[in-house]
């Protein structure tokens, strides 16, 4: 039995113009000590997905299919339930550490309060963990800083105060949406190594969510390619990366420019752009939504939804024209 | 060679924050610090650092937005900081900004044709029909359609947006375009399309680009010359390509050590920047860098190193320099 293992997993949202399909059917299995990455493009799902896990949808939206953890259903936890969960066994990192904070309490208090809530700690107790969490998390000058509040932190040491309050439990996974977006290269850098120590000394799991490929690459050993509610191709990040599968994964490569890379074609090149737009979830086509902006694109393909088809070990591509688009690299 | 279309020299803008305390003269933050680079025409100009680098703020210097502490801007020989209001009005027309945010930038109330054109009213410049005709080669040349003229902002996506955005700036048909962070809000796939767009407009029509990111992998892609900022100053600047390979300052290499790159079997683990950017209040008397450099040693505490040219038409702003390119 896994940590976690999703099936199937289904998310329809109340759009302004009817219901928009923002996760159809997403399936995968996370060890405790493994780390995944969910990556694709703003609006494909990536936050859904991770909502949906926590129990978290916005109002109106409907689940279908199974989350289990520890061989648990999830989704048919009462709120109570959940709520004992989120903080506790699972927690999450968002982009904008501003409001995931409170901004009327000191980060100290914050840390502490689930160590109170969950682990039952006095809080004086609460407040001496706290401060070796955030002294563990690289906020400079710790302990004294557990007295600060949000506003008078920079973006880097705000993230490092909300991955200590994720760690205050010791959750099983963790889950970081675009935990570095916000942020500075470099300390962006520091931030993911510390969360990559973090998820090994403690053997936790983990799900980082990002729009960057680079980040995904080095920070993670699996990766989930997502495009309009879909995983379109999943496997560990060497074998992916040295061989992508699916038409959308090679033309989001294709288009990021690249340090080294210099202007492809002596000076004057072009980006290898997809064209097109993400399509309508409140109106998708039949058949592959990637169809219309794909070059190897059939008719066959606008039929039905292609399913997962193998690449190589543990790496699979949803094509239905996976063989021509691996022959055509000659 | 080609023509110096902008000269900035020793630029510096100074903002003088609130008093924290009676007994303390209020704060001063040197946003840009003596800053000097020049564009030549039809070529890119980048400008890389961290977030209050001063990027933005060097770029509203360029714009003359606002006026300088101290320093020049000159365009076309003219100096913007001491140029008679309606004089500047006019010159206007030769450089025009874009700006990161595609839906910021546009009001919501206004046609699309209204904000395109709009620059072109503020000129004086062409009546009704020209105007009119102006913008749809205006829209016509970011790959929009006339009959987009006559819709809203927000029936178009972020990177049409962000189109719309550069044909505001190309109607007054600019020399330069000073455009800061102009793709970081958009996707990968629509990122690409913007770039390309506007490489296709420089190349078609000869602009020269002050071009500010973040992200050091979109500037190498864009620019001809970039130069790296650090707490208002820059530290090194150069042939983007130059740079990128061998940066002659251990800041531009921190920065480009730090950017993740997606090729397999990368994994992280190298040198890493401690720390993060000090203060632009509390200038240290040494280089600004030297908390977080991990080759700086006691003279870099007491002696700022100047910017000097190196090899290859680059300059850096580091004592150690030399050595940085022989290792
Ligand atoms: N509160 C909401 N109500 C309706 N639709 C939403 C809501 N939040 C997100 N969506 C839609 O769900 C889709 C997936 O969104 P999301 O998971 O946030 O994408 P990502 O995190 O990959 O950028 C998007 O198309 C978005 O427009
Ligand atoms: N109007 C202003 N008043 C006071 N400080 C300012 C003002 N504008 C910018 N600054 C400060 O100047 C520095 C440079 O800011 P900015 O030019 O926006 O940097 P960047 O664009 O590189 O992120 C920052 O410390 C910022 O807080
Ligand atoms: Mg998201
Ligand atoms: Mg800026």
């Amino acid at each position: 039995m896994s940590l976690l293992e999703v099936n199937a997993l289904r998310v329809r949202l109340r759009g302004p113009d009817g219901p928009v399909e923002a996760v159809r059917g997403v399936s995968f299995s996370l060890d405790r000590g493994q780390t995944m990455g969910l990556v694709g493009e703003s609006g494909c799902g990536k936050s859904m997905t991770a909502l949906a896990l926590l129990g978290l949808l916005p109002e109106g939206g409907l689940l279908h299919g199974s989350v289990r953890f520890e061989g648990r259903e999830l989704t048919q936890l009462s709120d109570r339930e959940l709520c004992r969960l989120r903080g506790n066994r699972i927690a999450m990192v968002f982009q904008e550490p501003m409001t995931a904070l409170n901004p009327l309490h000191s980060i100290g208090r914050q840390i502490a309060e689930p160590l109170c809530l969950h682990r039952g700690l006095s809080s004086e107790a609460a407040r001496g963990v706290a401060g070796e969490l955030l002294h563990r998390v690289g906020m400079p000058d710790a302990r004294a800083r557990l007295d600060a509040y949000p506003h008078q932190l920079s973006g880097g040491q705000r993230q490092r105060a909300l991955i200590a309050m994720a760690l205050a439990c010791e959750p099983d996974l963790l889950i970081a949406d675009e935990p570095t977006t916000a942020l500075d290269v470099t300390i962006q850098a520091q931030i993911l190594e510390l969360i990559v120590d973090l998820v090994h000394e403690r053997g936790m799991a983990l799900i980082l969510i990002s729009h960057d490929l680079g980040v995904i690459a080095e920070t993670v050993e699996r990766v989930a390619v997502m495009y309009a509610g879909r995983i379109v191709e999943m496997g560990p990040v060497a074998t992916v990366f040295g061989r992508l599968a699916h038409p959308y994964s090679r033309g989001l490569f294709a288009a990021i420019p690249r340090i080294g890379g210099g202007r492809s074609g002596g000076g004057r090149g072009r980006l290898a752009a997809i064209p097109g737009r993400v399509p309508d979830l409140a109106a998708l086509p039949t058949g592959c939504a990637f169809a219309d902006r794909c070059g190897h694109a059939q008719p066959v393909c606008r039929l039905a939804e292609p399913p997962p088809l193998a690449v190589g070990p543990e790496h699979w591509a949803a094509c239905g024209r996976l063989d021509a688009v691996l022959a055509s690299d000659g | 060679m080609s023509e110096i279309l902008l000269e900035a020299r020793d630029l510096a803008r100074h903002y003088r924050l609130p008093r924290t305390s009676l007994f303390h003269p209020s704060p001063v933050v040197r946003a840009v610090d003596g800053v000097s680079f020049e564009l030549l025409r039809g070529r890119s100009f980048g400008i890389v650092g961290e977030s209050g680098c001063g990027k933005s703020t060097l770029a509203r210097l360029v714009m003359a937005l606002e006026p300088p502490s101290a320093g020049s801007v000159r365009l076309l020989g003219c100096d913007l900081t001491r140029l008679p209001a309606g004089e500047l009005r006019r010159l206007r027309s030769q450089f025009q900004m874009v700006f990161q945010d595609p839906f910021g930038s546009l009001d919501p109330r206004h046609t699309i044709g209204r904000a395109v054109g709009e620059p072109l009213s503020l000129l004086g410049d062409a009546d009704g029909a020209a105007r009119a005709e102006r913008v749809a080669e205006a829209l016509a040349a970011v790959g929009l359609s006339p009959a987009d003229r006559a819709k809203y902002p927000h029936e178009f996506s972020g990177g049409q947006r962000q189109r719309i955005a550069i044909a505001r700036a190309l109607i007054t048909r600019p020399a330069l375009i000073v455009a800061d962070e102009p793709v970081s809000a958009l996707d990968v796939s629509v990122r690409a399309q913007v770039l390309n767009l506007m490489q296709d407009l420089q190349d078609r029509n000869g602009l020269t680009y002050l071009f500010i990111s973040h992200d050091l992998a979109v500037v190498e892609y864009v620019c001809d010359e970039v130069a790296v900022m650090y707490l208002g100053r820059i530290v090194e600047r150069g042939p983007t390509q130059a740079v990128f390979r061998r940066p002659a300052h251990p800041y531009s290499r921190a920065l480009l050590d730090a950017v993740p790159r997606p090729e397999p079997g990368r994994r992280r683990r190298r040198r890493q920047l401690a720390g993060q950017v000090g203060s632009a209040t509390e200038r240290p008397a040494g280089c600004a860098f030297a908390p977080r450099c991990p080759l700086a040693e006691p003279r870099c505490r007491t002696q700022a190193p100047a910017l000097r040219p190196l090899d290859e038409g680059r300059f850096a702003a580091c004592h150690f320099a030399e050595a940085m390119l022989a290792g």
